[in-house]
């Protein structure tokens, strides 16, 4: 990769302030780093032995969905798009397999959920791409569709009754060796698939080529509307990962489960670097920015405020970090 | 219509092209007639729909109204405000707790002081947007989750009260029967601040900003100043979008609707361009009270209230496709 040829050929102006300025600018992963390790060491103070392997774990848990609803909206506003779907699509994915399963059995339940979040995405996707709706006002709307349509299948299912399946809870709430998430097995092999397919695949540089200058990538021969499709699927398809995530990790299965993460998995992104105007960011600053949000809010919710100053202080810091975060990173 | 067309001269990229202005007024214009088409639907579907439906529309419209202008004042100069859901909350909660058990006249301070309220919080989302350059979606998107915090501050639970003249401002007719008191007062909130706005220097920077800020900036304009002050607009039409709920509901409830959402939509089915300096209010007013009333209609015919939720959605992503492909028609 032509940056890491770059940052070695500046190491040795890293001394001066100037250096680590350009050496954040092109790392941006460690200010990022920097972030969370002081996070972590607020958490130590505030509650002096709460961190620990088990306190790791519960974090990793909680950030991990969020991370991959976080992945949907890096990709999407690599384009200078957003997602705002997933939490509908999520919530709904992990209702409808939870309704279902008792019928059809976990397998065919969770085809049943993916592909209707593909259908989903390929819709945003048609809309953003073909008919260049504006990604915001084309998610939005069917995020109102798959809602409604989430609560009309919710009374017809109503006297059947509904349960999260055991493999769900497992996947989504248990830990191995009293302190490893088990949803890492499912997550570790999907993060490393979406790095390698924005930073290794044709694909990927096209998501960063459109966002970069959509005019230059379409007289290059890019197909912007195929790639655009193409996209959503996939951020849809995430966001019906997560949706399981997150049933299993509450034993909740509702129409509007997820849908408090839609925000915070949007700032999430934009803490880890991801431009919403299109062109920059990269994954792994994404899933930093999700396991930061994470400590944030168990900070608050350890300092045992009101639920009122709790949102305040959420609010103000993702301001603070993000506005931190470009302070640094940009001259 | 006919004026502007037959004062035009051939227009050049310079001026001001007399098509922009047909086109935009013609995007108001169609909203129109599809908002006379729905009342004959409304009145065959549900022949004794009269005074009393109109009223109940306007009362149901005013907040989302109030909330579609206000966040037109942010996508007007290419910003978005995210927070107006929370504004609304913030300011209902103070002028119901305000104004519980007190003087009638006293409410009237207390409106004042809520306009004043607003424009301030306006004023704080609008400098975090300039000085810190983040986003603007995502400072409003952090002050969404402050202001709603604030505003539990305030009142832990929906309470409060409403002064008498307050609410009766927003319920009842005005003069006949068929005129609803809620729809005058959007109509003399709108002309008395947007109008002399729209017409005023500062007006016009607005929409240069919203339009293209390199060049607005080169030509005198003060970028930052302009987008702190499209904030504070924001928030001064949330703070009477908030006070307009107190009206109608007679309590504050510390819970955000799902108003900035929609006030979105709103603002994108109104003709308002989300790329900024392209637009106007009157649009995203209609197209709320066209959602408004399409919902009233499928209750009318008994259609499940989710169907309903879809449909607003469907409509949604239906008209921008129509828009963008008349967009991308002309483009060609």
């Amino acid at each position: 990769m032509s940056t890491v040829d770059a940052a070695t050929s500046r190491r040795p102006r890293w001394a001066t302030a100037g250096g680590i300025r350009v050496l954040f600018r092109e790392r941006p992963i460690i200010p990022l780093l920097g972030m969370l390790a002081m996070l972590v060491v607020l958490s130590e103070v505030i509650r002096p032995g709460i961190v620990s392997s088990n306190w790791a774990g519960v974090m990793i848990r909680g950030a991990v969905p969020l991370a991959i609803l976080a992945g949907c909206q890096t990709m999407t506003m690599l384009t200078a798009g957003i997602d705002l779907s997933v939490g509908a699509v999520a919530s709904m994915s992990g209702f409808l397999v939870a309704t279902l399963v008792a019928d059809t059995g976990l397998p065919l339940a969770i085809v049943i959920a993916l592909a209707i979040c593909a259908v989903v995405g390929f819709v945003n996707g048609i809309g953003a791409g073909v008919f260049r709706v504006h990604p915001l006002i084309m998610t939005l709307g069917m995020s109102l569709v798959v809602l409604g349509l989430a609560n009309v299948w919710q009374l017809i299912r109503v006297q059947t009754g509904s349960g999260v399946p055991s493999g769900f809870r497992q996947l989504g709430a248990n830990m191995m060796f009293g302190f490893v998430p088990v949803n890492l097995l499912l997550f570790i092999p999907l993060a490393l698939l979406i790095m390698f397919t924005l930073n290794r695949t044709g694909f990927g540089r096209l998501l960063y080529a459109i966002g970069d200058n959509e005019t230059a990538s379409r007289l290059s021969g890019a197909k912007s509307w195929q790639v655009l499709t193409v996209l959503y699927v996939i951020s849809a398809v995430l966001a019906g990962i997560a949706g399981f995530l997150y049933s299993g990790l509450t034993n909740v299965a509702s129409v509007t489960l997820a849908d408090s993460a839609l925000l915070p998995s949007v700032a999430a992104a934009v803490i880890g670097g991801t431009s919403i105007l299109g062109g920059r960011g990269n994954y792994s600053g994404t899933m930093v920015g999700a396991l930061i949000l994470t400590v944030i809010s168990s900070i608050l919710s350890s300092l045992g405020y009101p639920e009122a100053v709790r949102q305040i202080l959420f609010g103000s810091m993702i301001v603070f970090v993000a506005a931190a975060y470009t302070r640094i990173t940009t001259d | 219509m006919t004026a502007t067309v037959t004062s035009s001269k051939p227009t050049t990229g310079t001026r001001r092209p007399v098509g922009t202005v047909l086109r935009r007024n013609g995007w108001t214009l169609g909203l129109l007639g599809i908002l006379a088409l729905l009342l004959v639907i409304t009145k065959i579907i549900q022949p004794s729909y009269g005074p009393g439906g109109v009223q109940g529309l306007a009362i149901s419209v005013l907040p989302l109204a109030l909330a579609a202008v206000a966040q037109t004042c942010a996508v007007l100069a290419r910003g978005i405000d995210l927070s107006i859901g929370s504004m609304m909350a913030l300011t209902s909660v103070v002028s119901a707790s305000l104004m519980e058990d007190r003087s009638e006249g006293f409410a009237v301070l207390v409106v004042f002081g809520v306009l004043l309220l607003g424009l301030a919080i306006g004023a704080v989302n609008g400098a975090l947007v300039a000085f810190t350059r983040v986003p603007d979606i995502v400072v409003t998107l952090a002050m969404l989750f402050v202001w709603a915090g604030c505003a539990l501050l305030v009142l832990s639970t929906p309470g409060g009260g409403s002064a008498a003249w307050l609410s009766s401002l927003s319920r009842g007719p005005f003069l006949t029967q068929w005129i609803p008191r809620a729809a005058v007062v959007l109509i003399v909130v709108i002309a008395v601040i947007w109008i002399p706005l729209r017409r005023s220097r500062l007006g016009l920077s607005l929409y240069a900003v919203g339009s293209d800020p390199l060049a607005a900036f080169r030509s005198g304009v003060s970028v930052t100043r302009i987008k702190i002050f499209s904030y504070m607009l924001a928030g001064l039409f949330s703070a009477i979008a908030g006070l307009s709920l107190t009206a109608t509901t007679g309590i504050g409830t510390p819970v955000p609707g799902p108003y900035t959402l929609l006030s979105v939509a709103a603002v994108v089915l109104g003709g308002v361009s989300l790329a900024g300096g392209r637009g106007g209010v009157f649009g995203p007013v209609i197209a709320v009270v066209i959602l408004s009333l399409i919902r009233t209609d499928m209750t009318f015919l008994n259609v499940d209230t989710n169907l309903a939720t879809v449909a607003q959605g469907l409509i949604l992503v239906g008209v921008v496709m129509v828009g963008s492909l008349i967009q991308l028609r002309r483009d060609r």
